[in-house]
């Protein structure tokens, strides 16, 4: 607990407030975006770089990292997607890095960046995007309307309304509003669950290391390793959870049955 | 908490960093490890073809070997006989040169004693006449007794 605030409450309710810009559901959450995106760029220069600089003949350290993560999610790709994936394996891969970056910034000490913040004039900050249900509703609210086009793209127009309309029970008339109801559930579980789950985890994640900080200073280093530690698991964990359930969704909606 | 304008803002950077990284970041990455993965394939292959080609000269090396070494024997078996031939020739060459001077000193002794024999008797005869002539030197008439005493040295 570094940063000065008068109470308990008001120290972790300074941790969870955005630096915004606007009101309400205009506002912007001007952390997550920066952070994000300078996630995102550190992402695509990494991986841009490596790209430009690829060779089939020895690769070079910089090169290799690279191509382990790439095989890496090719391989889960393949084995999830049967179709075309020219898009959906840069897509997974994106989306593996990119979440997996956001979340590697709960393990910076939690004080850091928000006190920096301070100095600089920043009344708020909150480093870790994936901690931001914009963020992770924004990912799968993407990969939703991806759902919906791979659908049209591989059952065709009529095929996808007519798994709508007779999907599960039948084509029984009476049987339609039933099938159409449970869809309609089951499609939109897919966005949701998608978010919450990485929202959930990683604020679940973050909270946890603010408490660790309101502990004395000798107290916070057992469990503030320990949580650390077992995060190193979660956060990629839950980037490669999200990245293989978008595969899966993907494949569902792409496949004809 | 909740959702706000910020998703919107998300859903454009998160579709950019996915059309970047589809444009060009996967592809030659890809590129790049499925042709270094056809490369290795193709060194694999090379390295199997050229083993084999070792194995198929080593047994052609051996092959030659062997012919070179019963060329080999044969040559020494042949100059063998050839050595054997080469002294035996040069034996018979050697005992006919030696029957041959042997022959010859033969030849040679033979005619000196012969001519040794033919001065002794010469002087035999010399001898004996002079003998004579010293115990006879007066009743023998020299002329009268000559023819007799030719026939005598003509029988030594």
């Amino acid at each position: 607990m570094i940063i000065a605030a008068s109470s308990t409450a008001e120290y972790v309710n300074h941790h969870l407030t955005f630096l915004t810009s606007g009101e309400g559901v205009n506002a912007l959450n001007l952390d997550t975006l920066f952070f994000s995106t300078l996630l995102g760029l550190l992402f695509i220069g990494v991986f841009g770089l490596a790209a430009r600089r690829a060779t089939s003949g020895v690769p070079g350290p910089l090169q290799n990292f690279v191509e382990v993560i790439v095989e890496f999610v090719d391989t889960s790709v393949k084995e999830g997607f049967q179709g075309p994936r020219e898009f959906v394996a840069p897509l997974a891969l994106t989306i593996f890095v990119w979440t997996f970056l956001w979340n590697l910034m709960d393990l910076v000490p939690v004080d850091l960046l928000p006190l920096a913040g301070q100095q600089m004039g920043l009344p708020y900050l909150r480093v870790v995007p994936s901690a931001d249900m914009s963020a992770t509703f924004a990912l799968s609210i993407s990969v939703f309307i991806l759902i919906l086009i791979y659908s049209v793209k591989g059952k065709g127009w009529g095929g996808f309304a007519k798994e709508m309309l007779y999907h599960p029970f039948g084509s029984f008339p009476l049987l339609i509003p039933a099938n159409l109801l449970l869809n309609f559930v089951e499609l939109l579980a897919k966005p949701l669950s998608l978010a919450l789950r990485l929202f959930g985890n990683l604020y679940a994640g973050e909270l946890i290391f603010i408490l660790i900080a309101l502990l004395p200073w000798w107290a916070q280093w057992v469990p503030g390793l320990g949580w650390a530690i077992y995060h190193i698991l979660v956060i990629t964990l839950q980037a490669f959870i999200f990245m293989t359930l978008t595969v899966v969704y993907l494949s569902l909606a792409y496949e004809k049955h | 908490m909740g959702v706000n304008a910020t998703l919107l803002g998300q859903m454009i950077t998160f579709i950019l960093f996915v059309l970047f990284t589809m444009k060009f970041v996967w592809p030659p990455l890809t590129a790049a490890m499925a042709e270094r993965a056809e490369r290795i394939a193709d060194g694999l292959a090379a390295a199997e073809k050229g083993q084999q080609a070792g194995e198929e000269a080593k047994v052609q090396v051996e092959a030659a070997l062997n012919e070179a070494r019963t060329e080999a024997a044969a040559l020494i078996a042949q100059a063998q006989k050839r050595h054997n031939d080469v002294v035996d020739e040069a034996k018979g060459v050697a005992a006919e040169e030696g029957s041959r001077i042997l022959e010859a000193a033969r030849a040679q002794i033979e005619q000196e004693t012969t001519l040794a024999r033919e001065t002794l008797r010469k002087q035999v005869a010399v001898l004996a006449v002079a003998g004579a002539e010293k115990i006879l030197v007066r009743e023998i008439d020299a002329a009268g007794h000559e023819q007799m005493l030719n026939e005598l040295a003509g029988q030594l």
